[in-house]
């Protein structure tokens, strides 16, 4: 047998269905008599609606019905919730406003769905919405952060004074500020995480289904968590009771984070399919969701670091304003916050930290958690600042990073904010990517590059991000209104195939191979005979679903203790058949021997005894070997390495080629290294895109400008450089796995990798810092207006 | 999209007939523009008029004079040895408009029909001095754009052919909107034995121009110095989230150096 455990290579399963096009995505979901929803979004960023007027669009030909929010109230549908609570300086908690599923009285953003027509076909629905006739009166809007908290600002919420959603903070202000009063230096820096899109390459769709006999709903939806959507869903919009709601994500065709949140389409599809007695479909037009899908980042921040004249951090202050948009989605008050702000330590040993962070209303999209979620605010502003530290002090970028890691011998460490880091090695990763870079050897390949007249810059960072959330007891104390464990049911089968139902789901995560590769290791089953099932509330237990990089460390660890019960039954049954005592059966490598004999039974042997179980110890054994588990994690996992990114410049247009990417990475144990490989090219992927090129950009008043793909650049393969990925690890001390995930690494460390980059490619001309994405025309601004100067300085 | 009605003439005359009678008609050629605007219901024409069968596909060469037939594909064009012997600078414009499926759809003639101010061929017709052959007459490429999205075309007037005279050499440079891949600025530069031809597109707010300063410097001296010092106005240029008018200005000026520099 092939070895296909812990550690193997091996092809993922799920890619022959993808690539010969037999995926069954949402949209290729179609119900006997379905229906069809189109939904009417606001093109006004924020408006009063004074009427609507529905009448003629009833009695469009293929019309079913029309609803506005008004019809919702009247079912008593409630708002769509929000999954996380931060309290203020003041201990008072956040703002809440109510988010209802369709608008009612005011539209707060462009995307916010005013009408929906539900008719025979999509084009009927789609005709008929445009002769609906809404009376808007338009109010002023704001879209930025610094016009929404200015005095006077138009307010999105009338009872929400200031647009201030909530002021919170975390850390010792006195103990900070008596810190920086005593420092030898202090390096501040303003800087800006640019607003993102995410673009999952499949559309956001629905499908709701009503049984008039039985009761039961069914949402099919694509979600990154189903039994996150019957639960918000059923107890808080629609009040359907979980046994009769199931939900269904099949295949998923890309999330990023976008996929968590309940969206006010899988709530509408199934209120109306049970008021209508008929399936509702709808699916996403690619220009919905620009203006319908939670938005990523949005942060203005301005950081400072205090540090001795030897340049070790003493202190570090900031404050944020991170953008909410005009609602709260599912998870966005804990982004920036506690996926934020308790990241501030980063790798370094700074002892004292204060963040203080207002979330803020504006005419725009709701943002929430976008692949890194808060950790890449906090890694591009923490490298950010430390390369200012370096610039300021004159010291060297590595030698400044070097200086004040948190040592190999510090752990477990306990940072000033929060969280308690299990395992690392800072300096091993930094110099794994300093060789792979050959970053000895730049000079020389900036002075090549001069001579054919580029600027050619080179960037560090040195990041750490938390994942494996999380612990239900933390993250509850933290205002979570939901635990954060994870599921797993193991079924072994009568002949010895293997299916696992998971808690998780996989939506481009390659989960069907590597859970699948944790039971050939703990079982000895071969990859062939393992199915992982995911994404139905019908099959699977329960589950939180696949976000913050938790699927191997939580859901991964949920198997491993199911398996250990498979085992230990099966060790019971083994002792029986083989008469001897259960203290003598070890397990390995899919067998059981009595321990010193020739005896064994294969996990076969034992599985058809459980099922068939003539000679059984059914006295003291129920039959079966079918188990489950429900892990809940002992702590985050802490991933953390060096990305290093070599670029050129073209001093006459500004373009940026990144010739060079290194990214060495301690992700913990690694299951599949192609996959592992494979998720951080994404994420850096992701993240050149977030450096470089893609930026969701309003106008004052709301309106979106790159609402489409003409004006919003996603980064192609033609944008992008050889990856080479590296890993150098540590284990995670608190699952049995030692892992730590590896989904979203590559989205958080590599912005500020190239930023650092950038900056040192034009450090003759005077620049410091560069806001993202550092597009030509930027770029060609700082060499036009920037004094160049010997590059030697 | 808007329901329409569809028609697929056989003859050309059949089809100008069915576009100048009715002014809500519109011709399908690559539909490159015309489908993503009719899906997005930002045009509702009574009638759509597929050109696909009107056999106007092909490209001859004649002596120093090039033809390529209006409803030929980008991919052809890029691909056609003759043409390449003669102009080769217009079939590499062809191979880099839009991507892969925009060339196996799209067409010279639907290109320079629509005259988007961001399209590569209006830069080519102009600088090459091409002429523009309809269904009822000749036009010069010099009177043929009038501004954004207007040609001199009447309704119902179709584009049969473009004939390209063969330059001395040439060469098109084109700076890309990085989401889009449209010419944020694209110029073409043409040495011919009358003189020099420089045509901007994407700069400019009324669509493709000529560049009469530097045309006067190149044909004087064909080199990039001779361009070197001159400043072109951002007066009447594009400014979009993606570039200003000023770096639009800058940016002619850059890829018309290495236009000259290219020139083959």
């Amino acid at each position: 047998m092939p070895f296909e455990g812990i550690g193997a290579s091996v092809r993922r399963k799920e890619d022959v269905r993808f690539l010969s096009g037999r995926g069954n995505y949402t949209d290729d979901i179609n119900r006997p008599g379905q229906l069809y929803a189109f939904i009417r979004r606001s093109d006004r960023p924020h408006a009063k609606i004074n009427g609507i007027d529905t009448v003629a669009a009833a009695k469009a030909p293929g019309v079913v019905a029309v609803y506005t929010g008004a019809d919702m109230a009247a079912d008593n549908i409630g708002g769509l919730p929000c999954g996380w609570q931060i309290h203020n300086k003041d201990g008072s908690p956040m703002a809440e406003p109510p988010h209802p599923v369709i608008a009612v009285g005011k539209v707060r953003h462009v995307g916010d769905p005013v009408v929906v027509v539900v008719a025979e076909t999509k084009q009927a629905a789609k005709d008929a919405a445009e002769l609906v006739v809404i009376d808007y009166q338009d109010l002023p809007g704001v879209a930025s952060l610094r016009d929404a908290i200015a005095p006077g600002a138009a307010l999105v919420h009338d009872d929400v004074p200031g647009n201030i959603c909530y002021d919170w903070h975390i850390g010792d202000k006195v103990v900070v500020d008596a810190a920086f009063a005593g420092a030898a230096k202090v390096v501040k820096l303003d800087l800006t995480n640019n607003r993102l899109i995410p673009n999952a390459m499949e559309p956001r769709a629905a499908v709701g289904e009503f049984d008039g006999h039985s009761g039961d709903y069914t949402l099919y939806t694509t979600s990154q968590n189903p039994h996150v959507i019957r639960l918000l869903m059923g107890a808080f919009v629609l009040h359907i009771p979980e046994n009769k709601l199931r939900v269904v994500a099949p295949d998923v065709g890309g999330g990023f984070g976008s996929k968590i949140y309940h969206y006010a389409e899988e709530a509408i599809v199934t209120w109306a399919a049970g008021k209508l007695r008929r399936p509702v479909k709808w699916t996403a037009e690619r220009n919905e969701s620009f203006m319908s899908d939670a938005h990523g980042r949005d942060h203005d921040s301005t950081a400072e670091m205090a540090l001795d004249a030897s340049g070790n951090f003493l202190a570090l202050r900031i404050s944020t304003l991170a953008n909410m948009g005009g609602y709260l989605s599912t998870f966005a008050p804990c982004i920036p916050t506690y996926l934020y702000a308790t990241l501030l330590a980063g790798v370094y040993k700074t002892p004292v930290i204060y963040c203080e962070v207002k979330a803020v209303f504006t005419n725009t999209v709701p943002v929430d958690a976008y692949r890194g979620a808060g950790r890449p605010e906090a890694a591009f502003l923490l490298e950010r600042l430390v390369d200012a530290c370096a610039y300021d002090t004159k010291m060297d970028r590595v030698a400044i990073r070097r200086q004040n890691f948190i040592p190999s011998d510090a752990f477990p460490y306990q940072t000033p904010v929060a969280l308690q880091y299990d395992s690392g090695n800072y300096q091993a990763t930094l110099d794994a990517c300093l060789e792979a870079a050959d970053y000895a050897g730049f000079e020389a390949r900036r002075s090549a590059a001069a001579a054919k007249g580029k600027l050619r810059g080179i960037g560090v960072s040195t990041y750490l991000e938390a994942c494996g959330i999380a612990p239900s007891a933390v993250v509850g104390s933290l205002g979570a209104r939901a635990g954060l464990y994870e599921v797993a049911n193991i079924k072994v089968h009568p002949t010895g195939s293997v299916t696992v139902y998971t808690g998780t789901h996989s939506h481009g995560q390659g989960h069907e191979t590597t859970l699948a590769q944790l039971v050939c290791e703990q079982l000895g089953v071969p990859l062939g005979q393992v199915d992982v099932v995911h994404g139905d509330t019908g099959k699977i237990p329960f589950g939180m679903g696949t976000y913050g990089s938790r699927s191997l460390a939580v859901g991964g660890t949920a198997m491993v203790k199911a398996m250990d019960k498979i085992i230990a039954k099966g060790k019971k049954i083994a002792a029986h058949l083989m008469e001897a005592s259960v203290d003598d059966i070890e397990f390995k490598d899919n067998k059981f021997t009595v321990a010193g004999t020739d005896k064994e039974k294969s996990l076969t042997d034992i599985s058809l005894a459980a099922y068939v179980p003539h000679n059984y110890p059914i006295e003291e054994l129920e039959p079966g070997l079918d188990e489950t588990a429900f892990y809940d994690p002992k702590n985050f996992t802490f991933p953390g390495g060096c990305h290093i990114a070599e670029v050129e410049i073209d001093k006459d247009t500004g373009i940026v080629e990144v010739v060079n990417f290194v990214a060495v990475d301690d992700v913990g144990r690694v299951i599949n290294p192609m996959i592992v490989e494979g998720q951080v090219q994404g994420g850096v992927a992701q993240g050149i895109g977030q450096a470089l090129l893609e930026h969701a950009v309003y106008d004052d008043s709301g309106q979106l400008l790159s609402g489409s793909m003409m004006d919003y650049t996603m980064p192609r393969a033609d944008d992008l450089p050889n990856i080479t990925v590296g890993t150098e690890i540590t284990l995670c001390t608190h699952n049995p796995l030692g892992v730590k995930g590896c989904g979203e690494v590559g989205a958080i460390g590599s912005p500020p990798a190239i930023i650092n980059a950038l900056v040192d490619a034009l450090k003759g001309y005077g620049v410091r810092h560069i806001e993202m994405p550092a597009t030509p025309q930027k770029l060609w601004a700082i060499i036009q207006g920037g004094t160049p100067r010997m590059a030697a300085e | 999209m808007y329901d329409f009605a569809y028609q697929k003439p056989s003859s050309l005359a059949d089809a100008v007939k069915a576009l100048g009678a009715d002014p809500d008609a519109k011709a399908l050629a690559g539909g490159m523009t015309l489908i993503p605007v009719l899906k997005q219901r930002l045009n509702k024409p009574s009638v759509v008029v597929d050109l696909a069968k009107l056999g106007l596909v092909g490209v001859s060469v004649a002596g120093n004079t090039v033809t390529i037939s209006g409803m030929t594909t980008h991919g052809a064009v890029a691909a056609d040895a003759g043409l390449k012997g003669k102009i080769p600078s217009l079939t590499e414009l062809a191979s880099h408009i839009g991507d892969e499926a925009v060339r196996h759809r799209g067409t010279i003639g639907g290109s320079l029909a629509n005259n988007d101010p961001a399209a590569d061929y209006p830069a080519a017709a102009l600088a090459l001095g091409a002429t523009i052959k309809t269904d009822r007459r000749s036009i010069k490429a010099d009177d043929f754009f009038q501004g954004m999205f207007a040609t001199a075309l009447e309704q119902g007037e179709l584009i049969t052919a473009v004939e390209f005279p063969a330059p001395e050499k040439g060469a098109y440079e084109k700076f890309r909107n990085p989401a889009s891949r449209y010419a944020i600025v694209g110029v073409y530069v043409v040495k011919t034995p009358g003189g020099v031809r420089v045509a901007v597109t994407g700069a400019g707010q009324n669509g493709v121009f000529r560049h009469a300063a530097m045309e006067q410097a190149l044909s004087a001296n064909f080199s990039p110095t001779a361009i070197a010092n001159i400043v072109t106005p951002s007066d009447g240029l594009n400014s979009d989230i993606h570039a200003s008018a000023e770096y639009r200005a800058h940016l002619v000026g850059v890829m018309a150096k290495r236009a000259v520099a290219r020139a083959y």
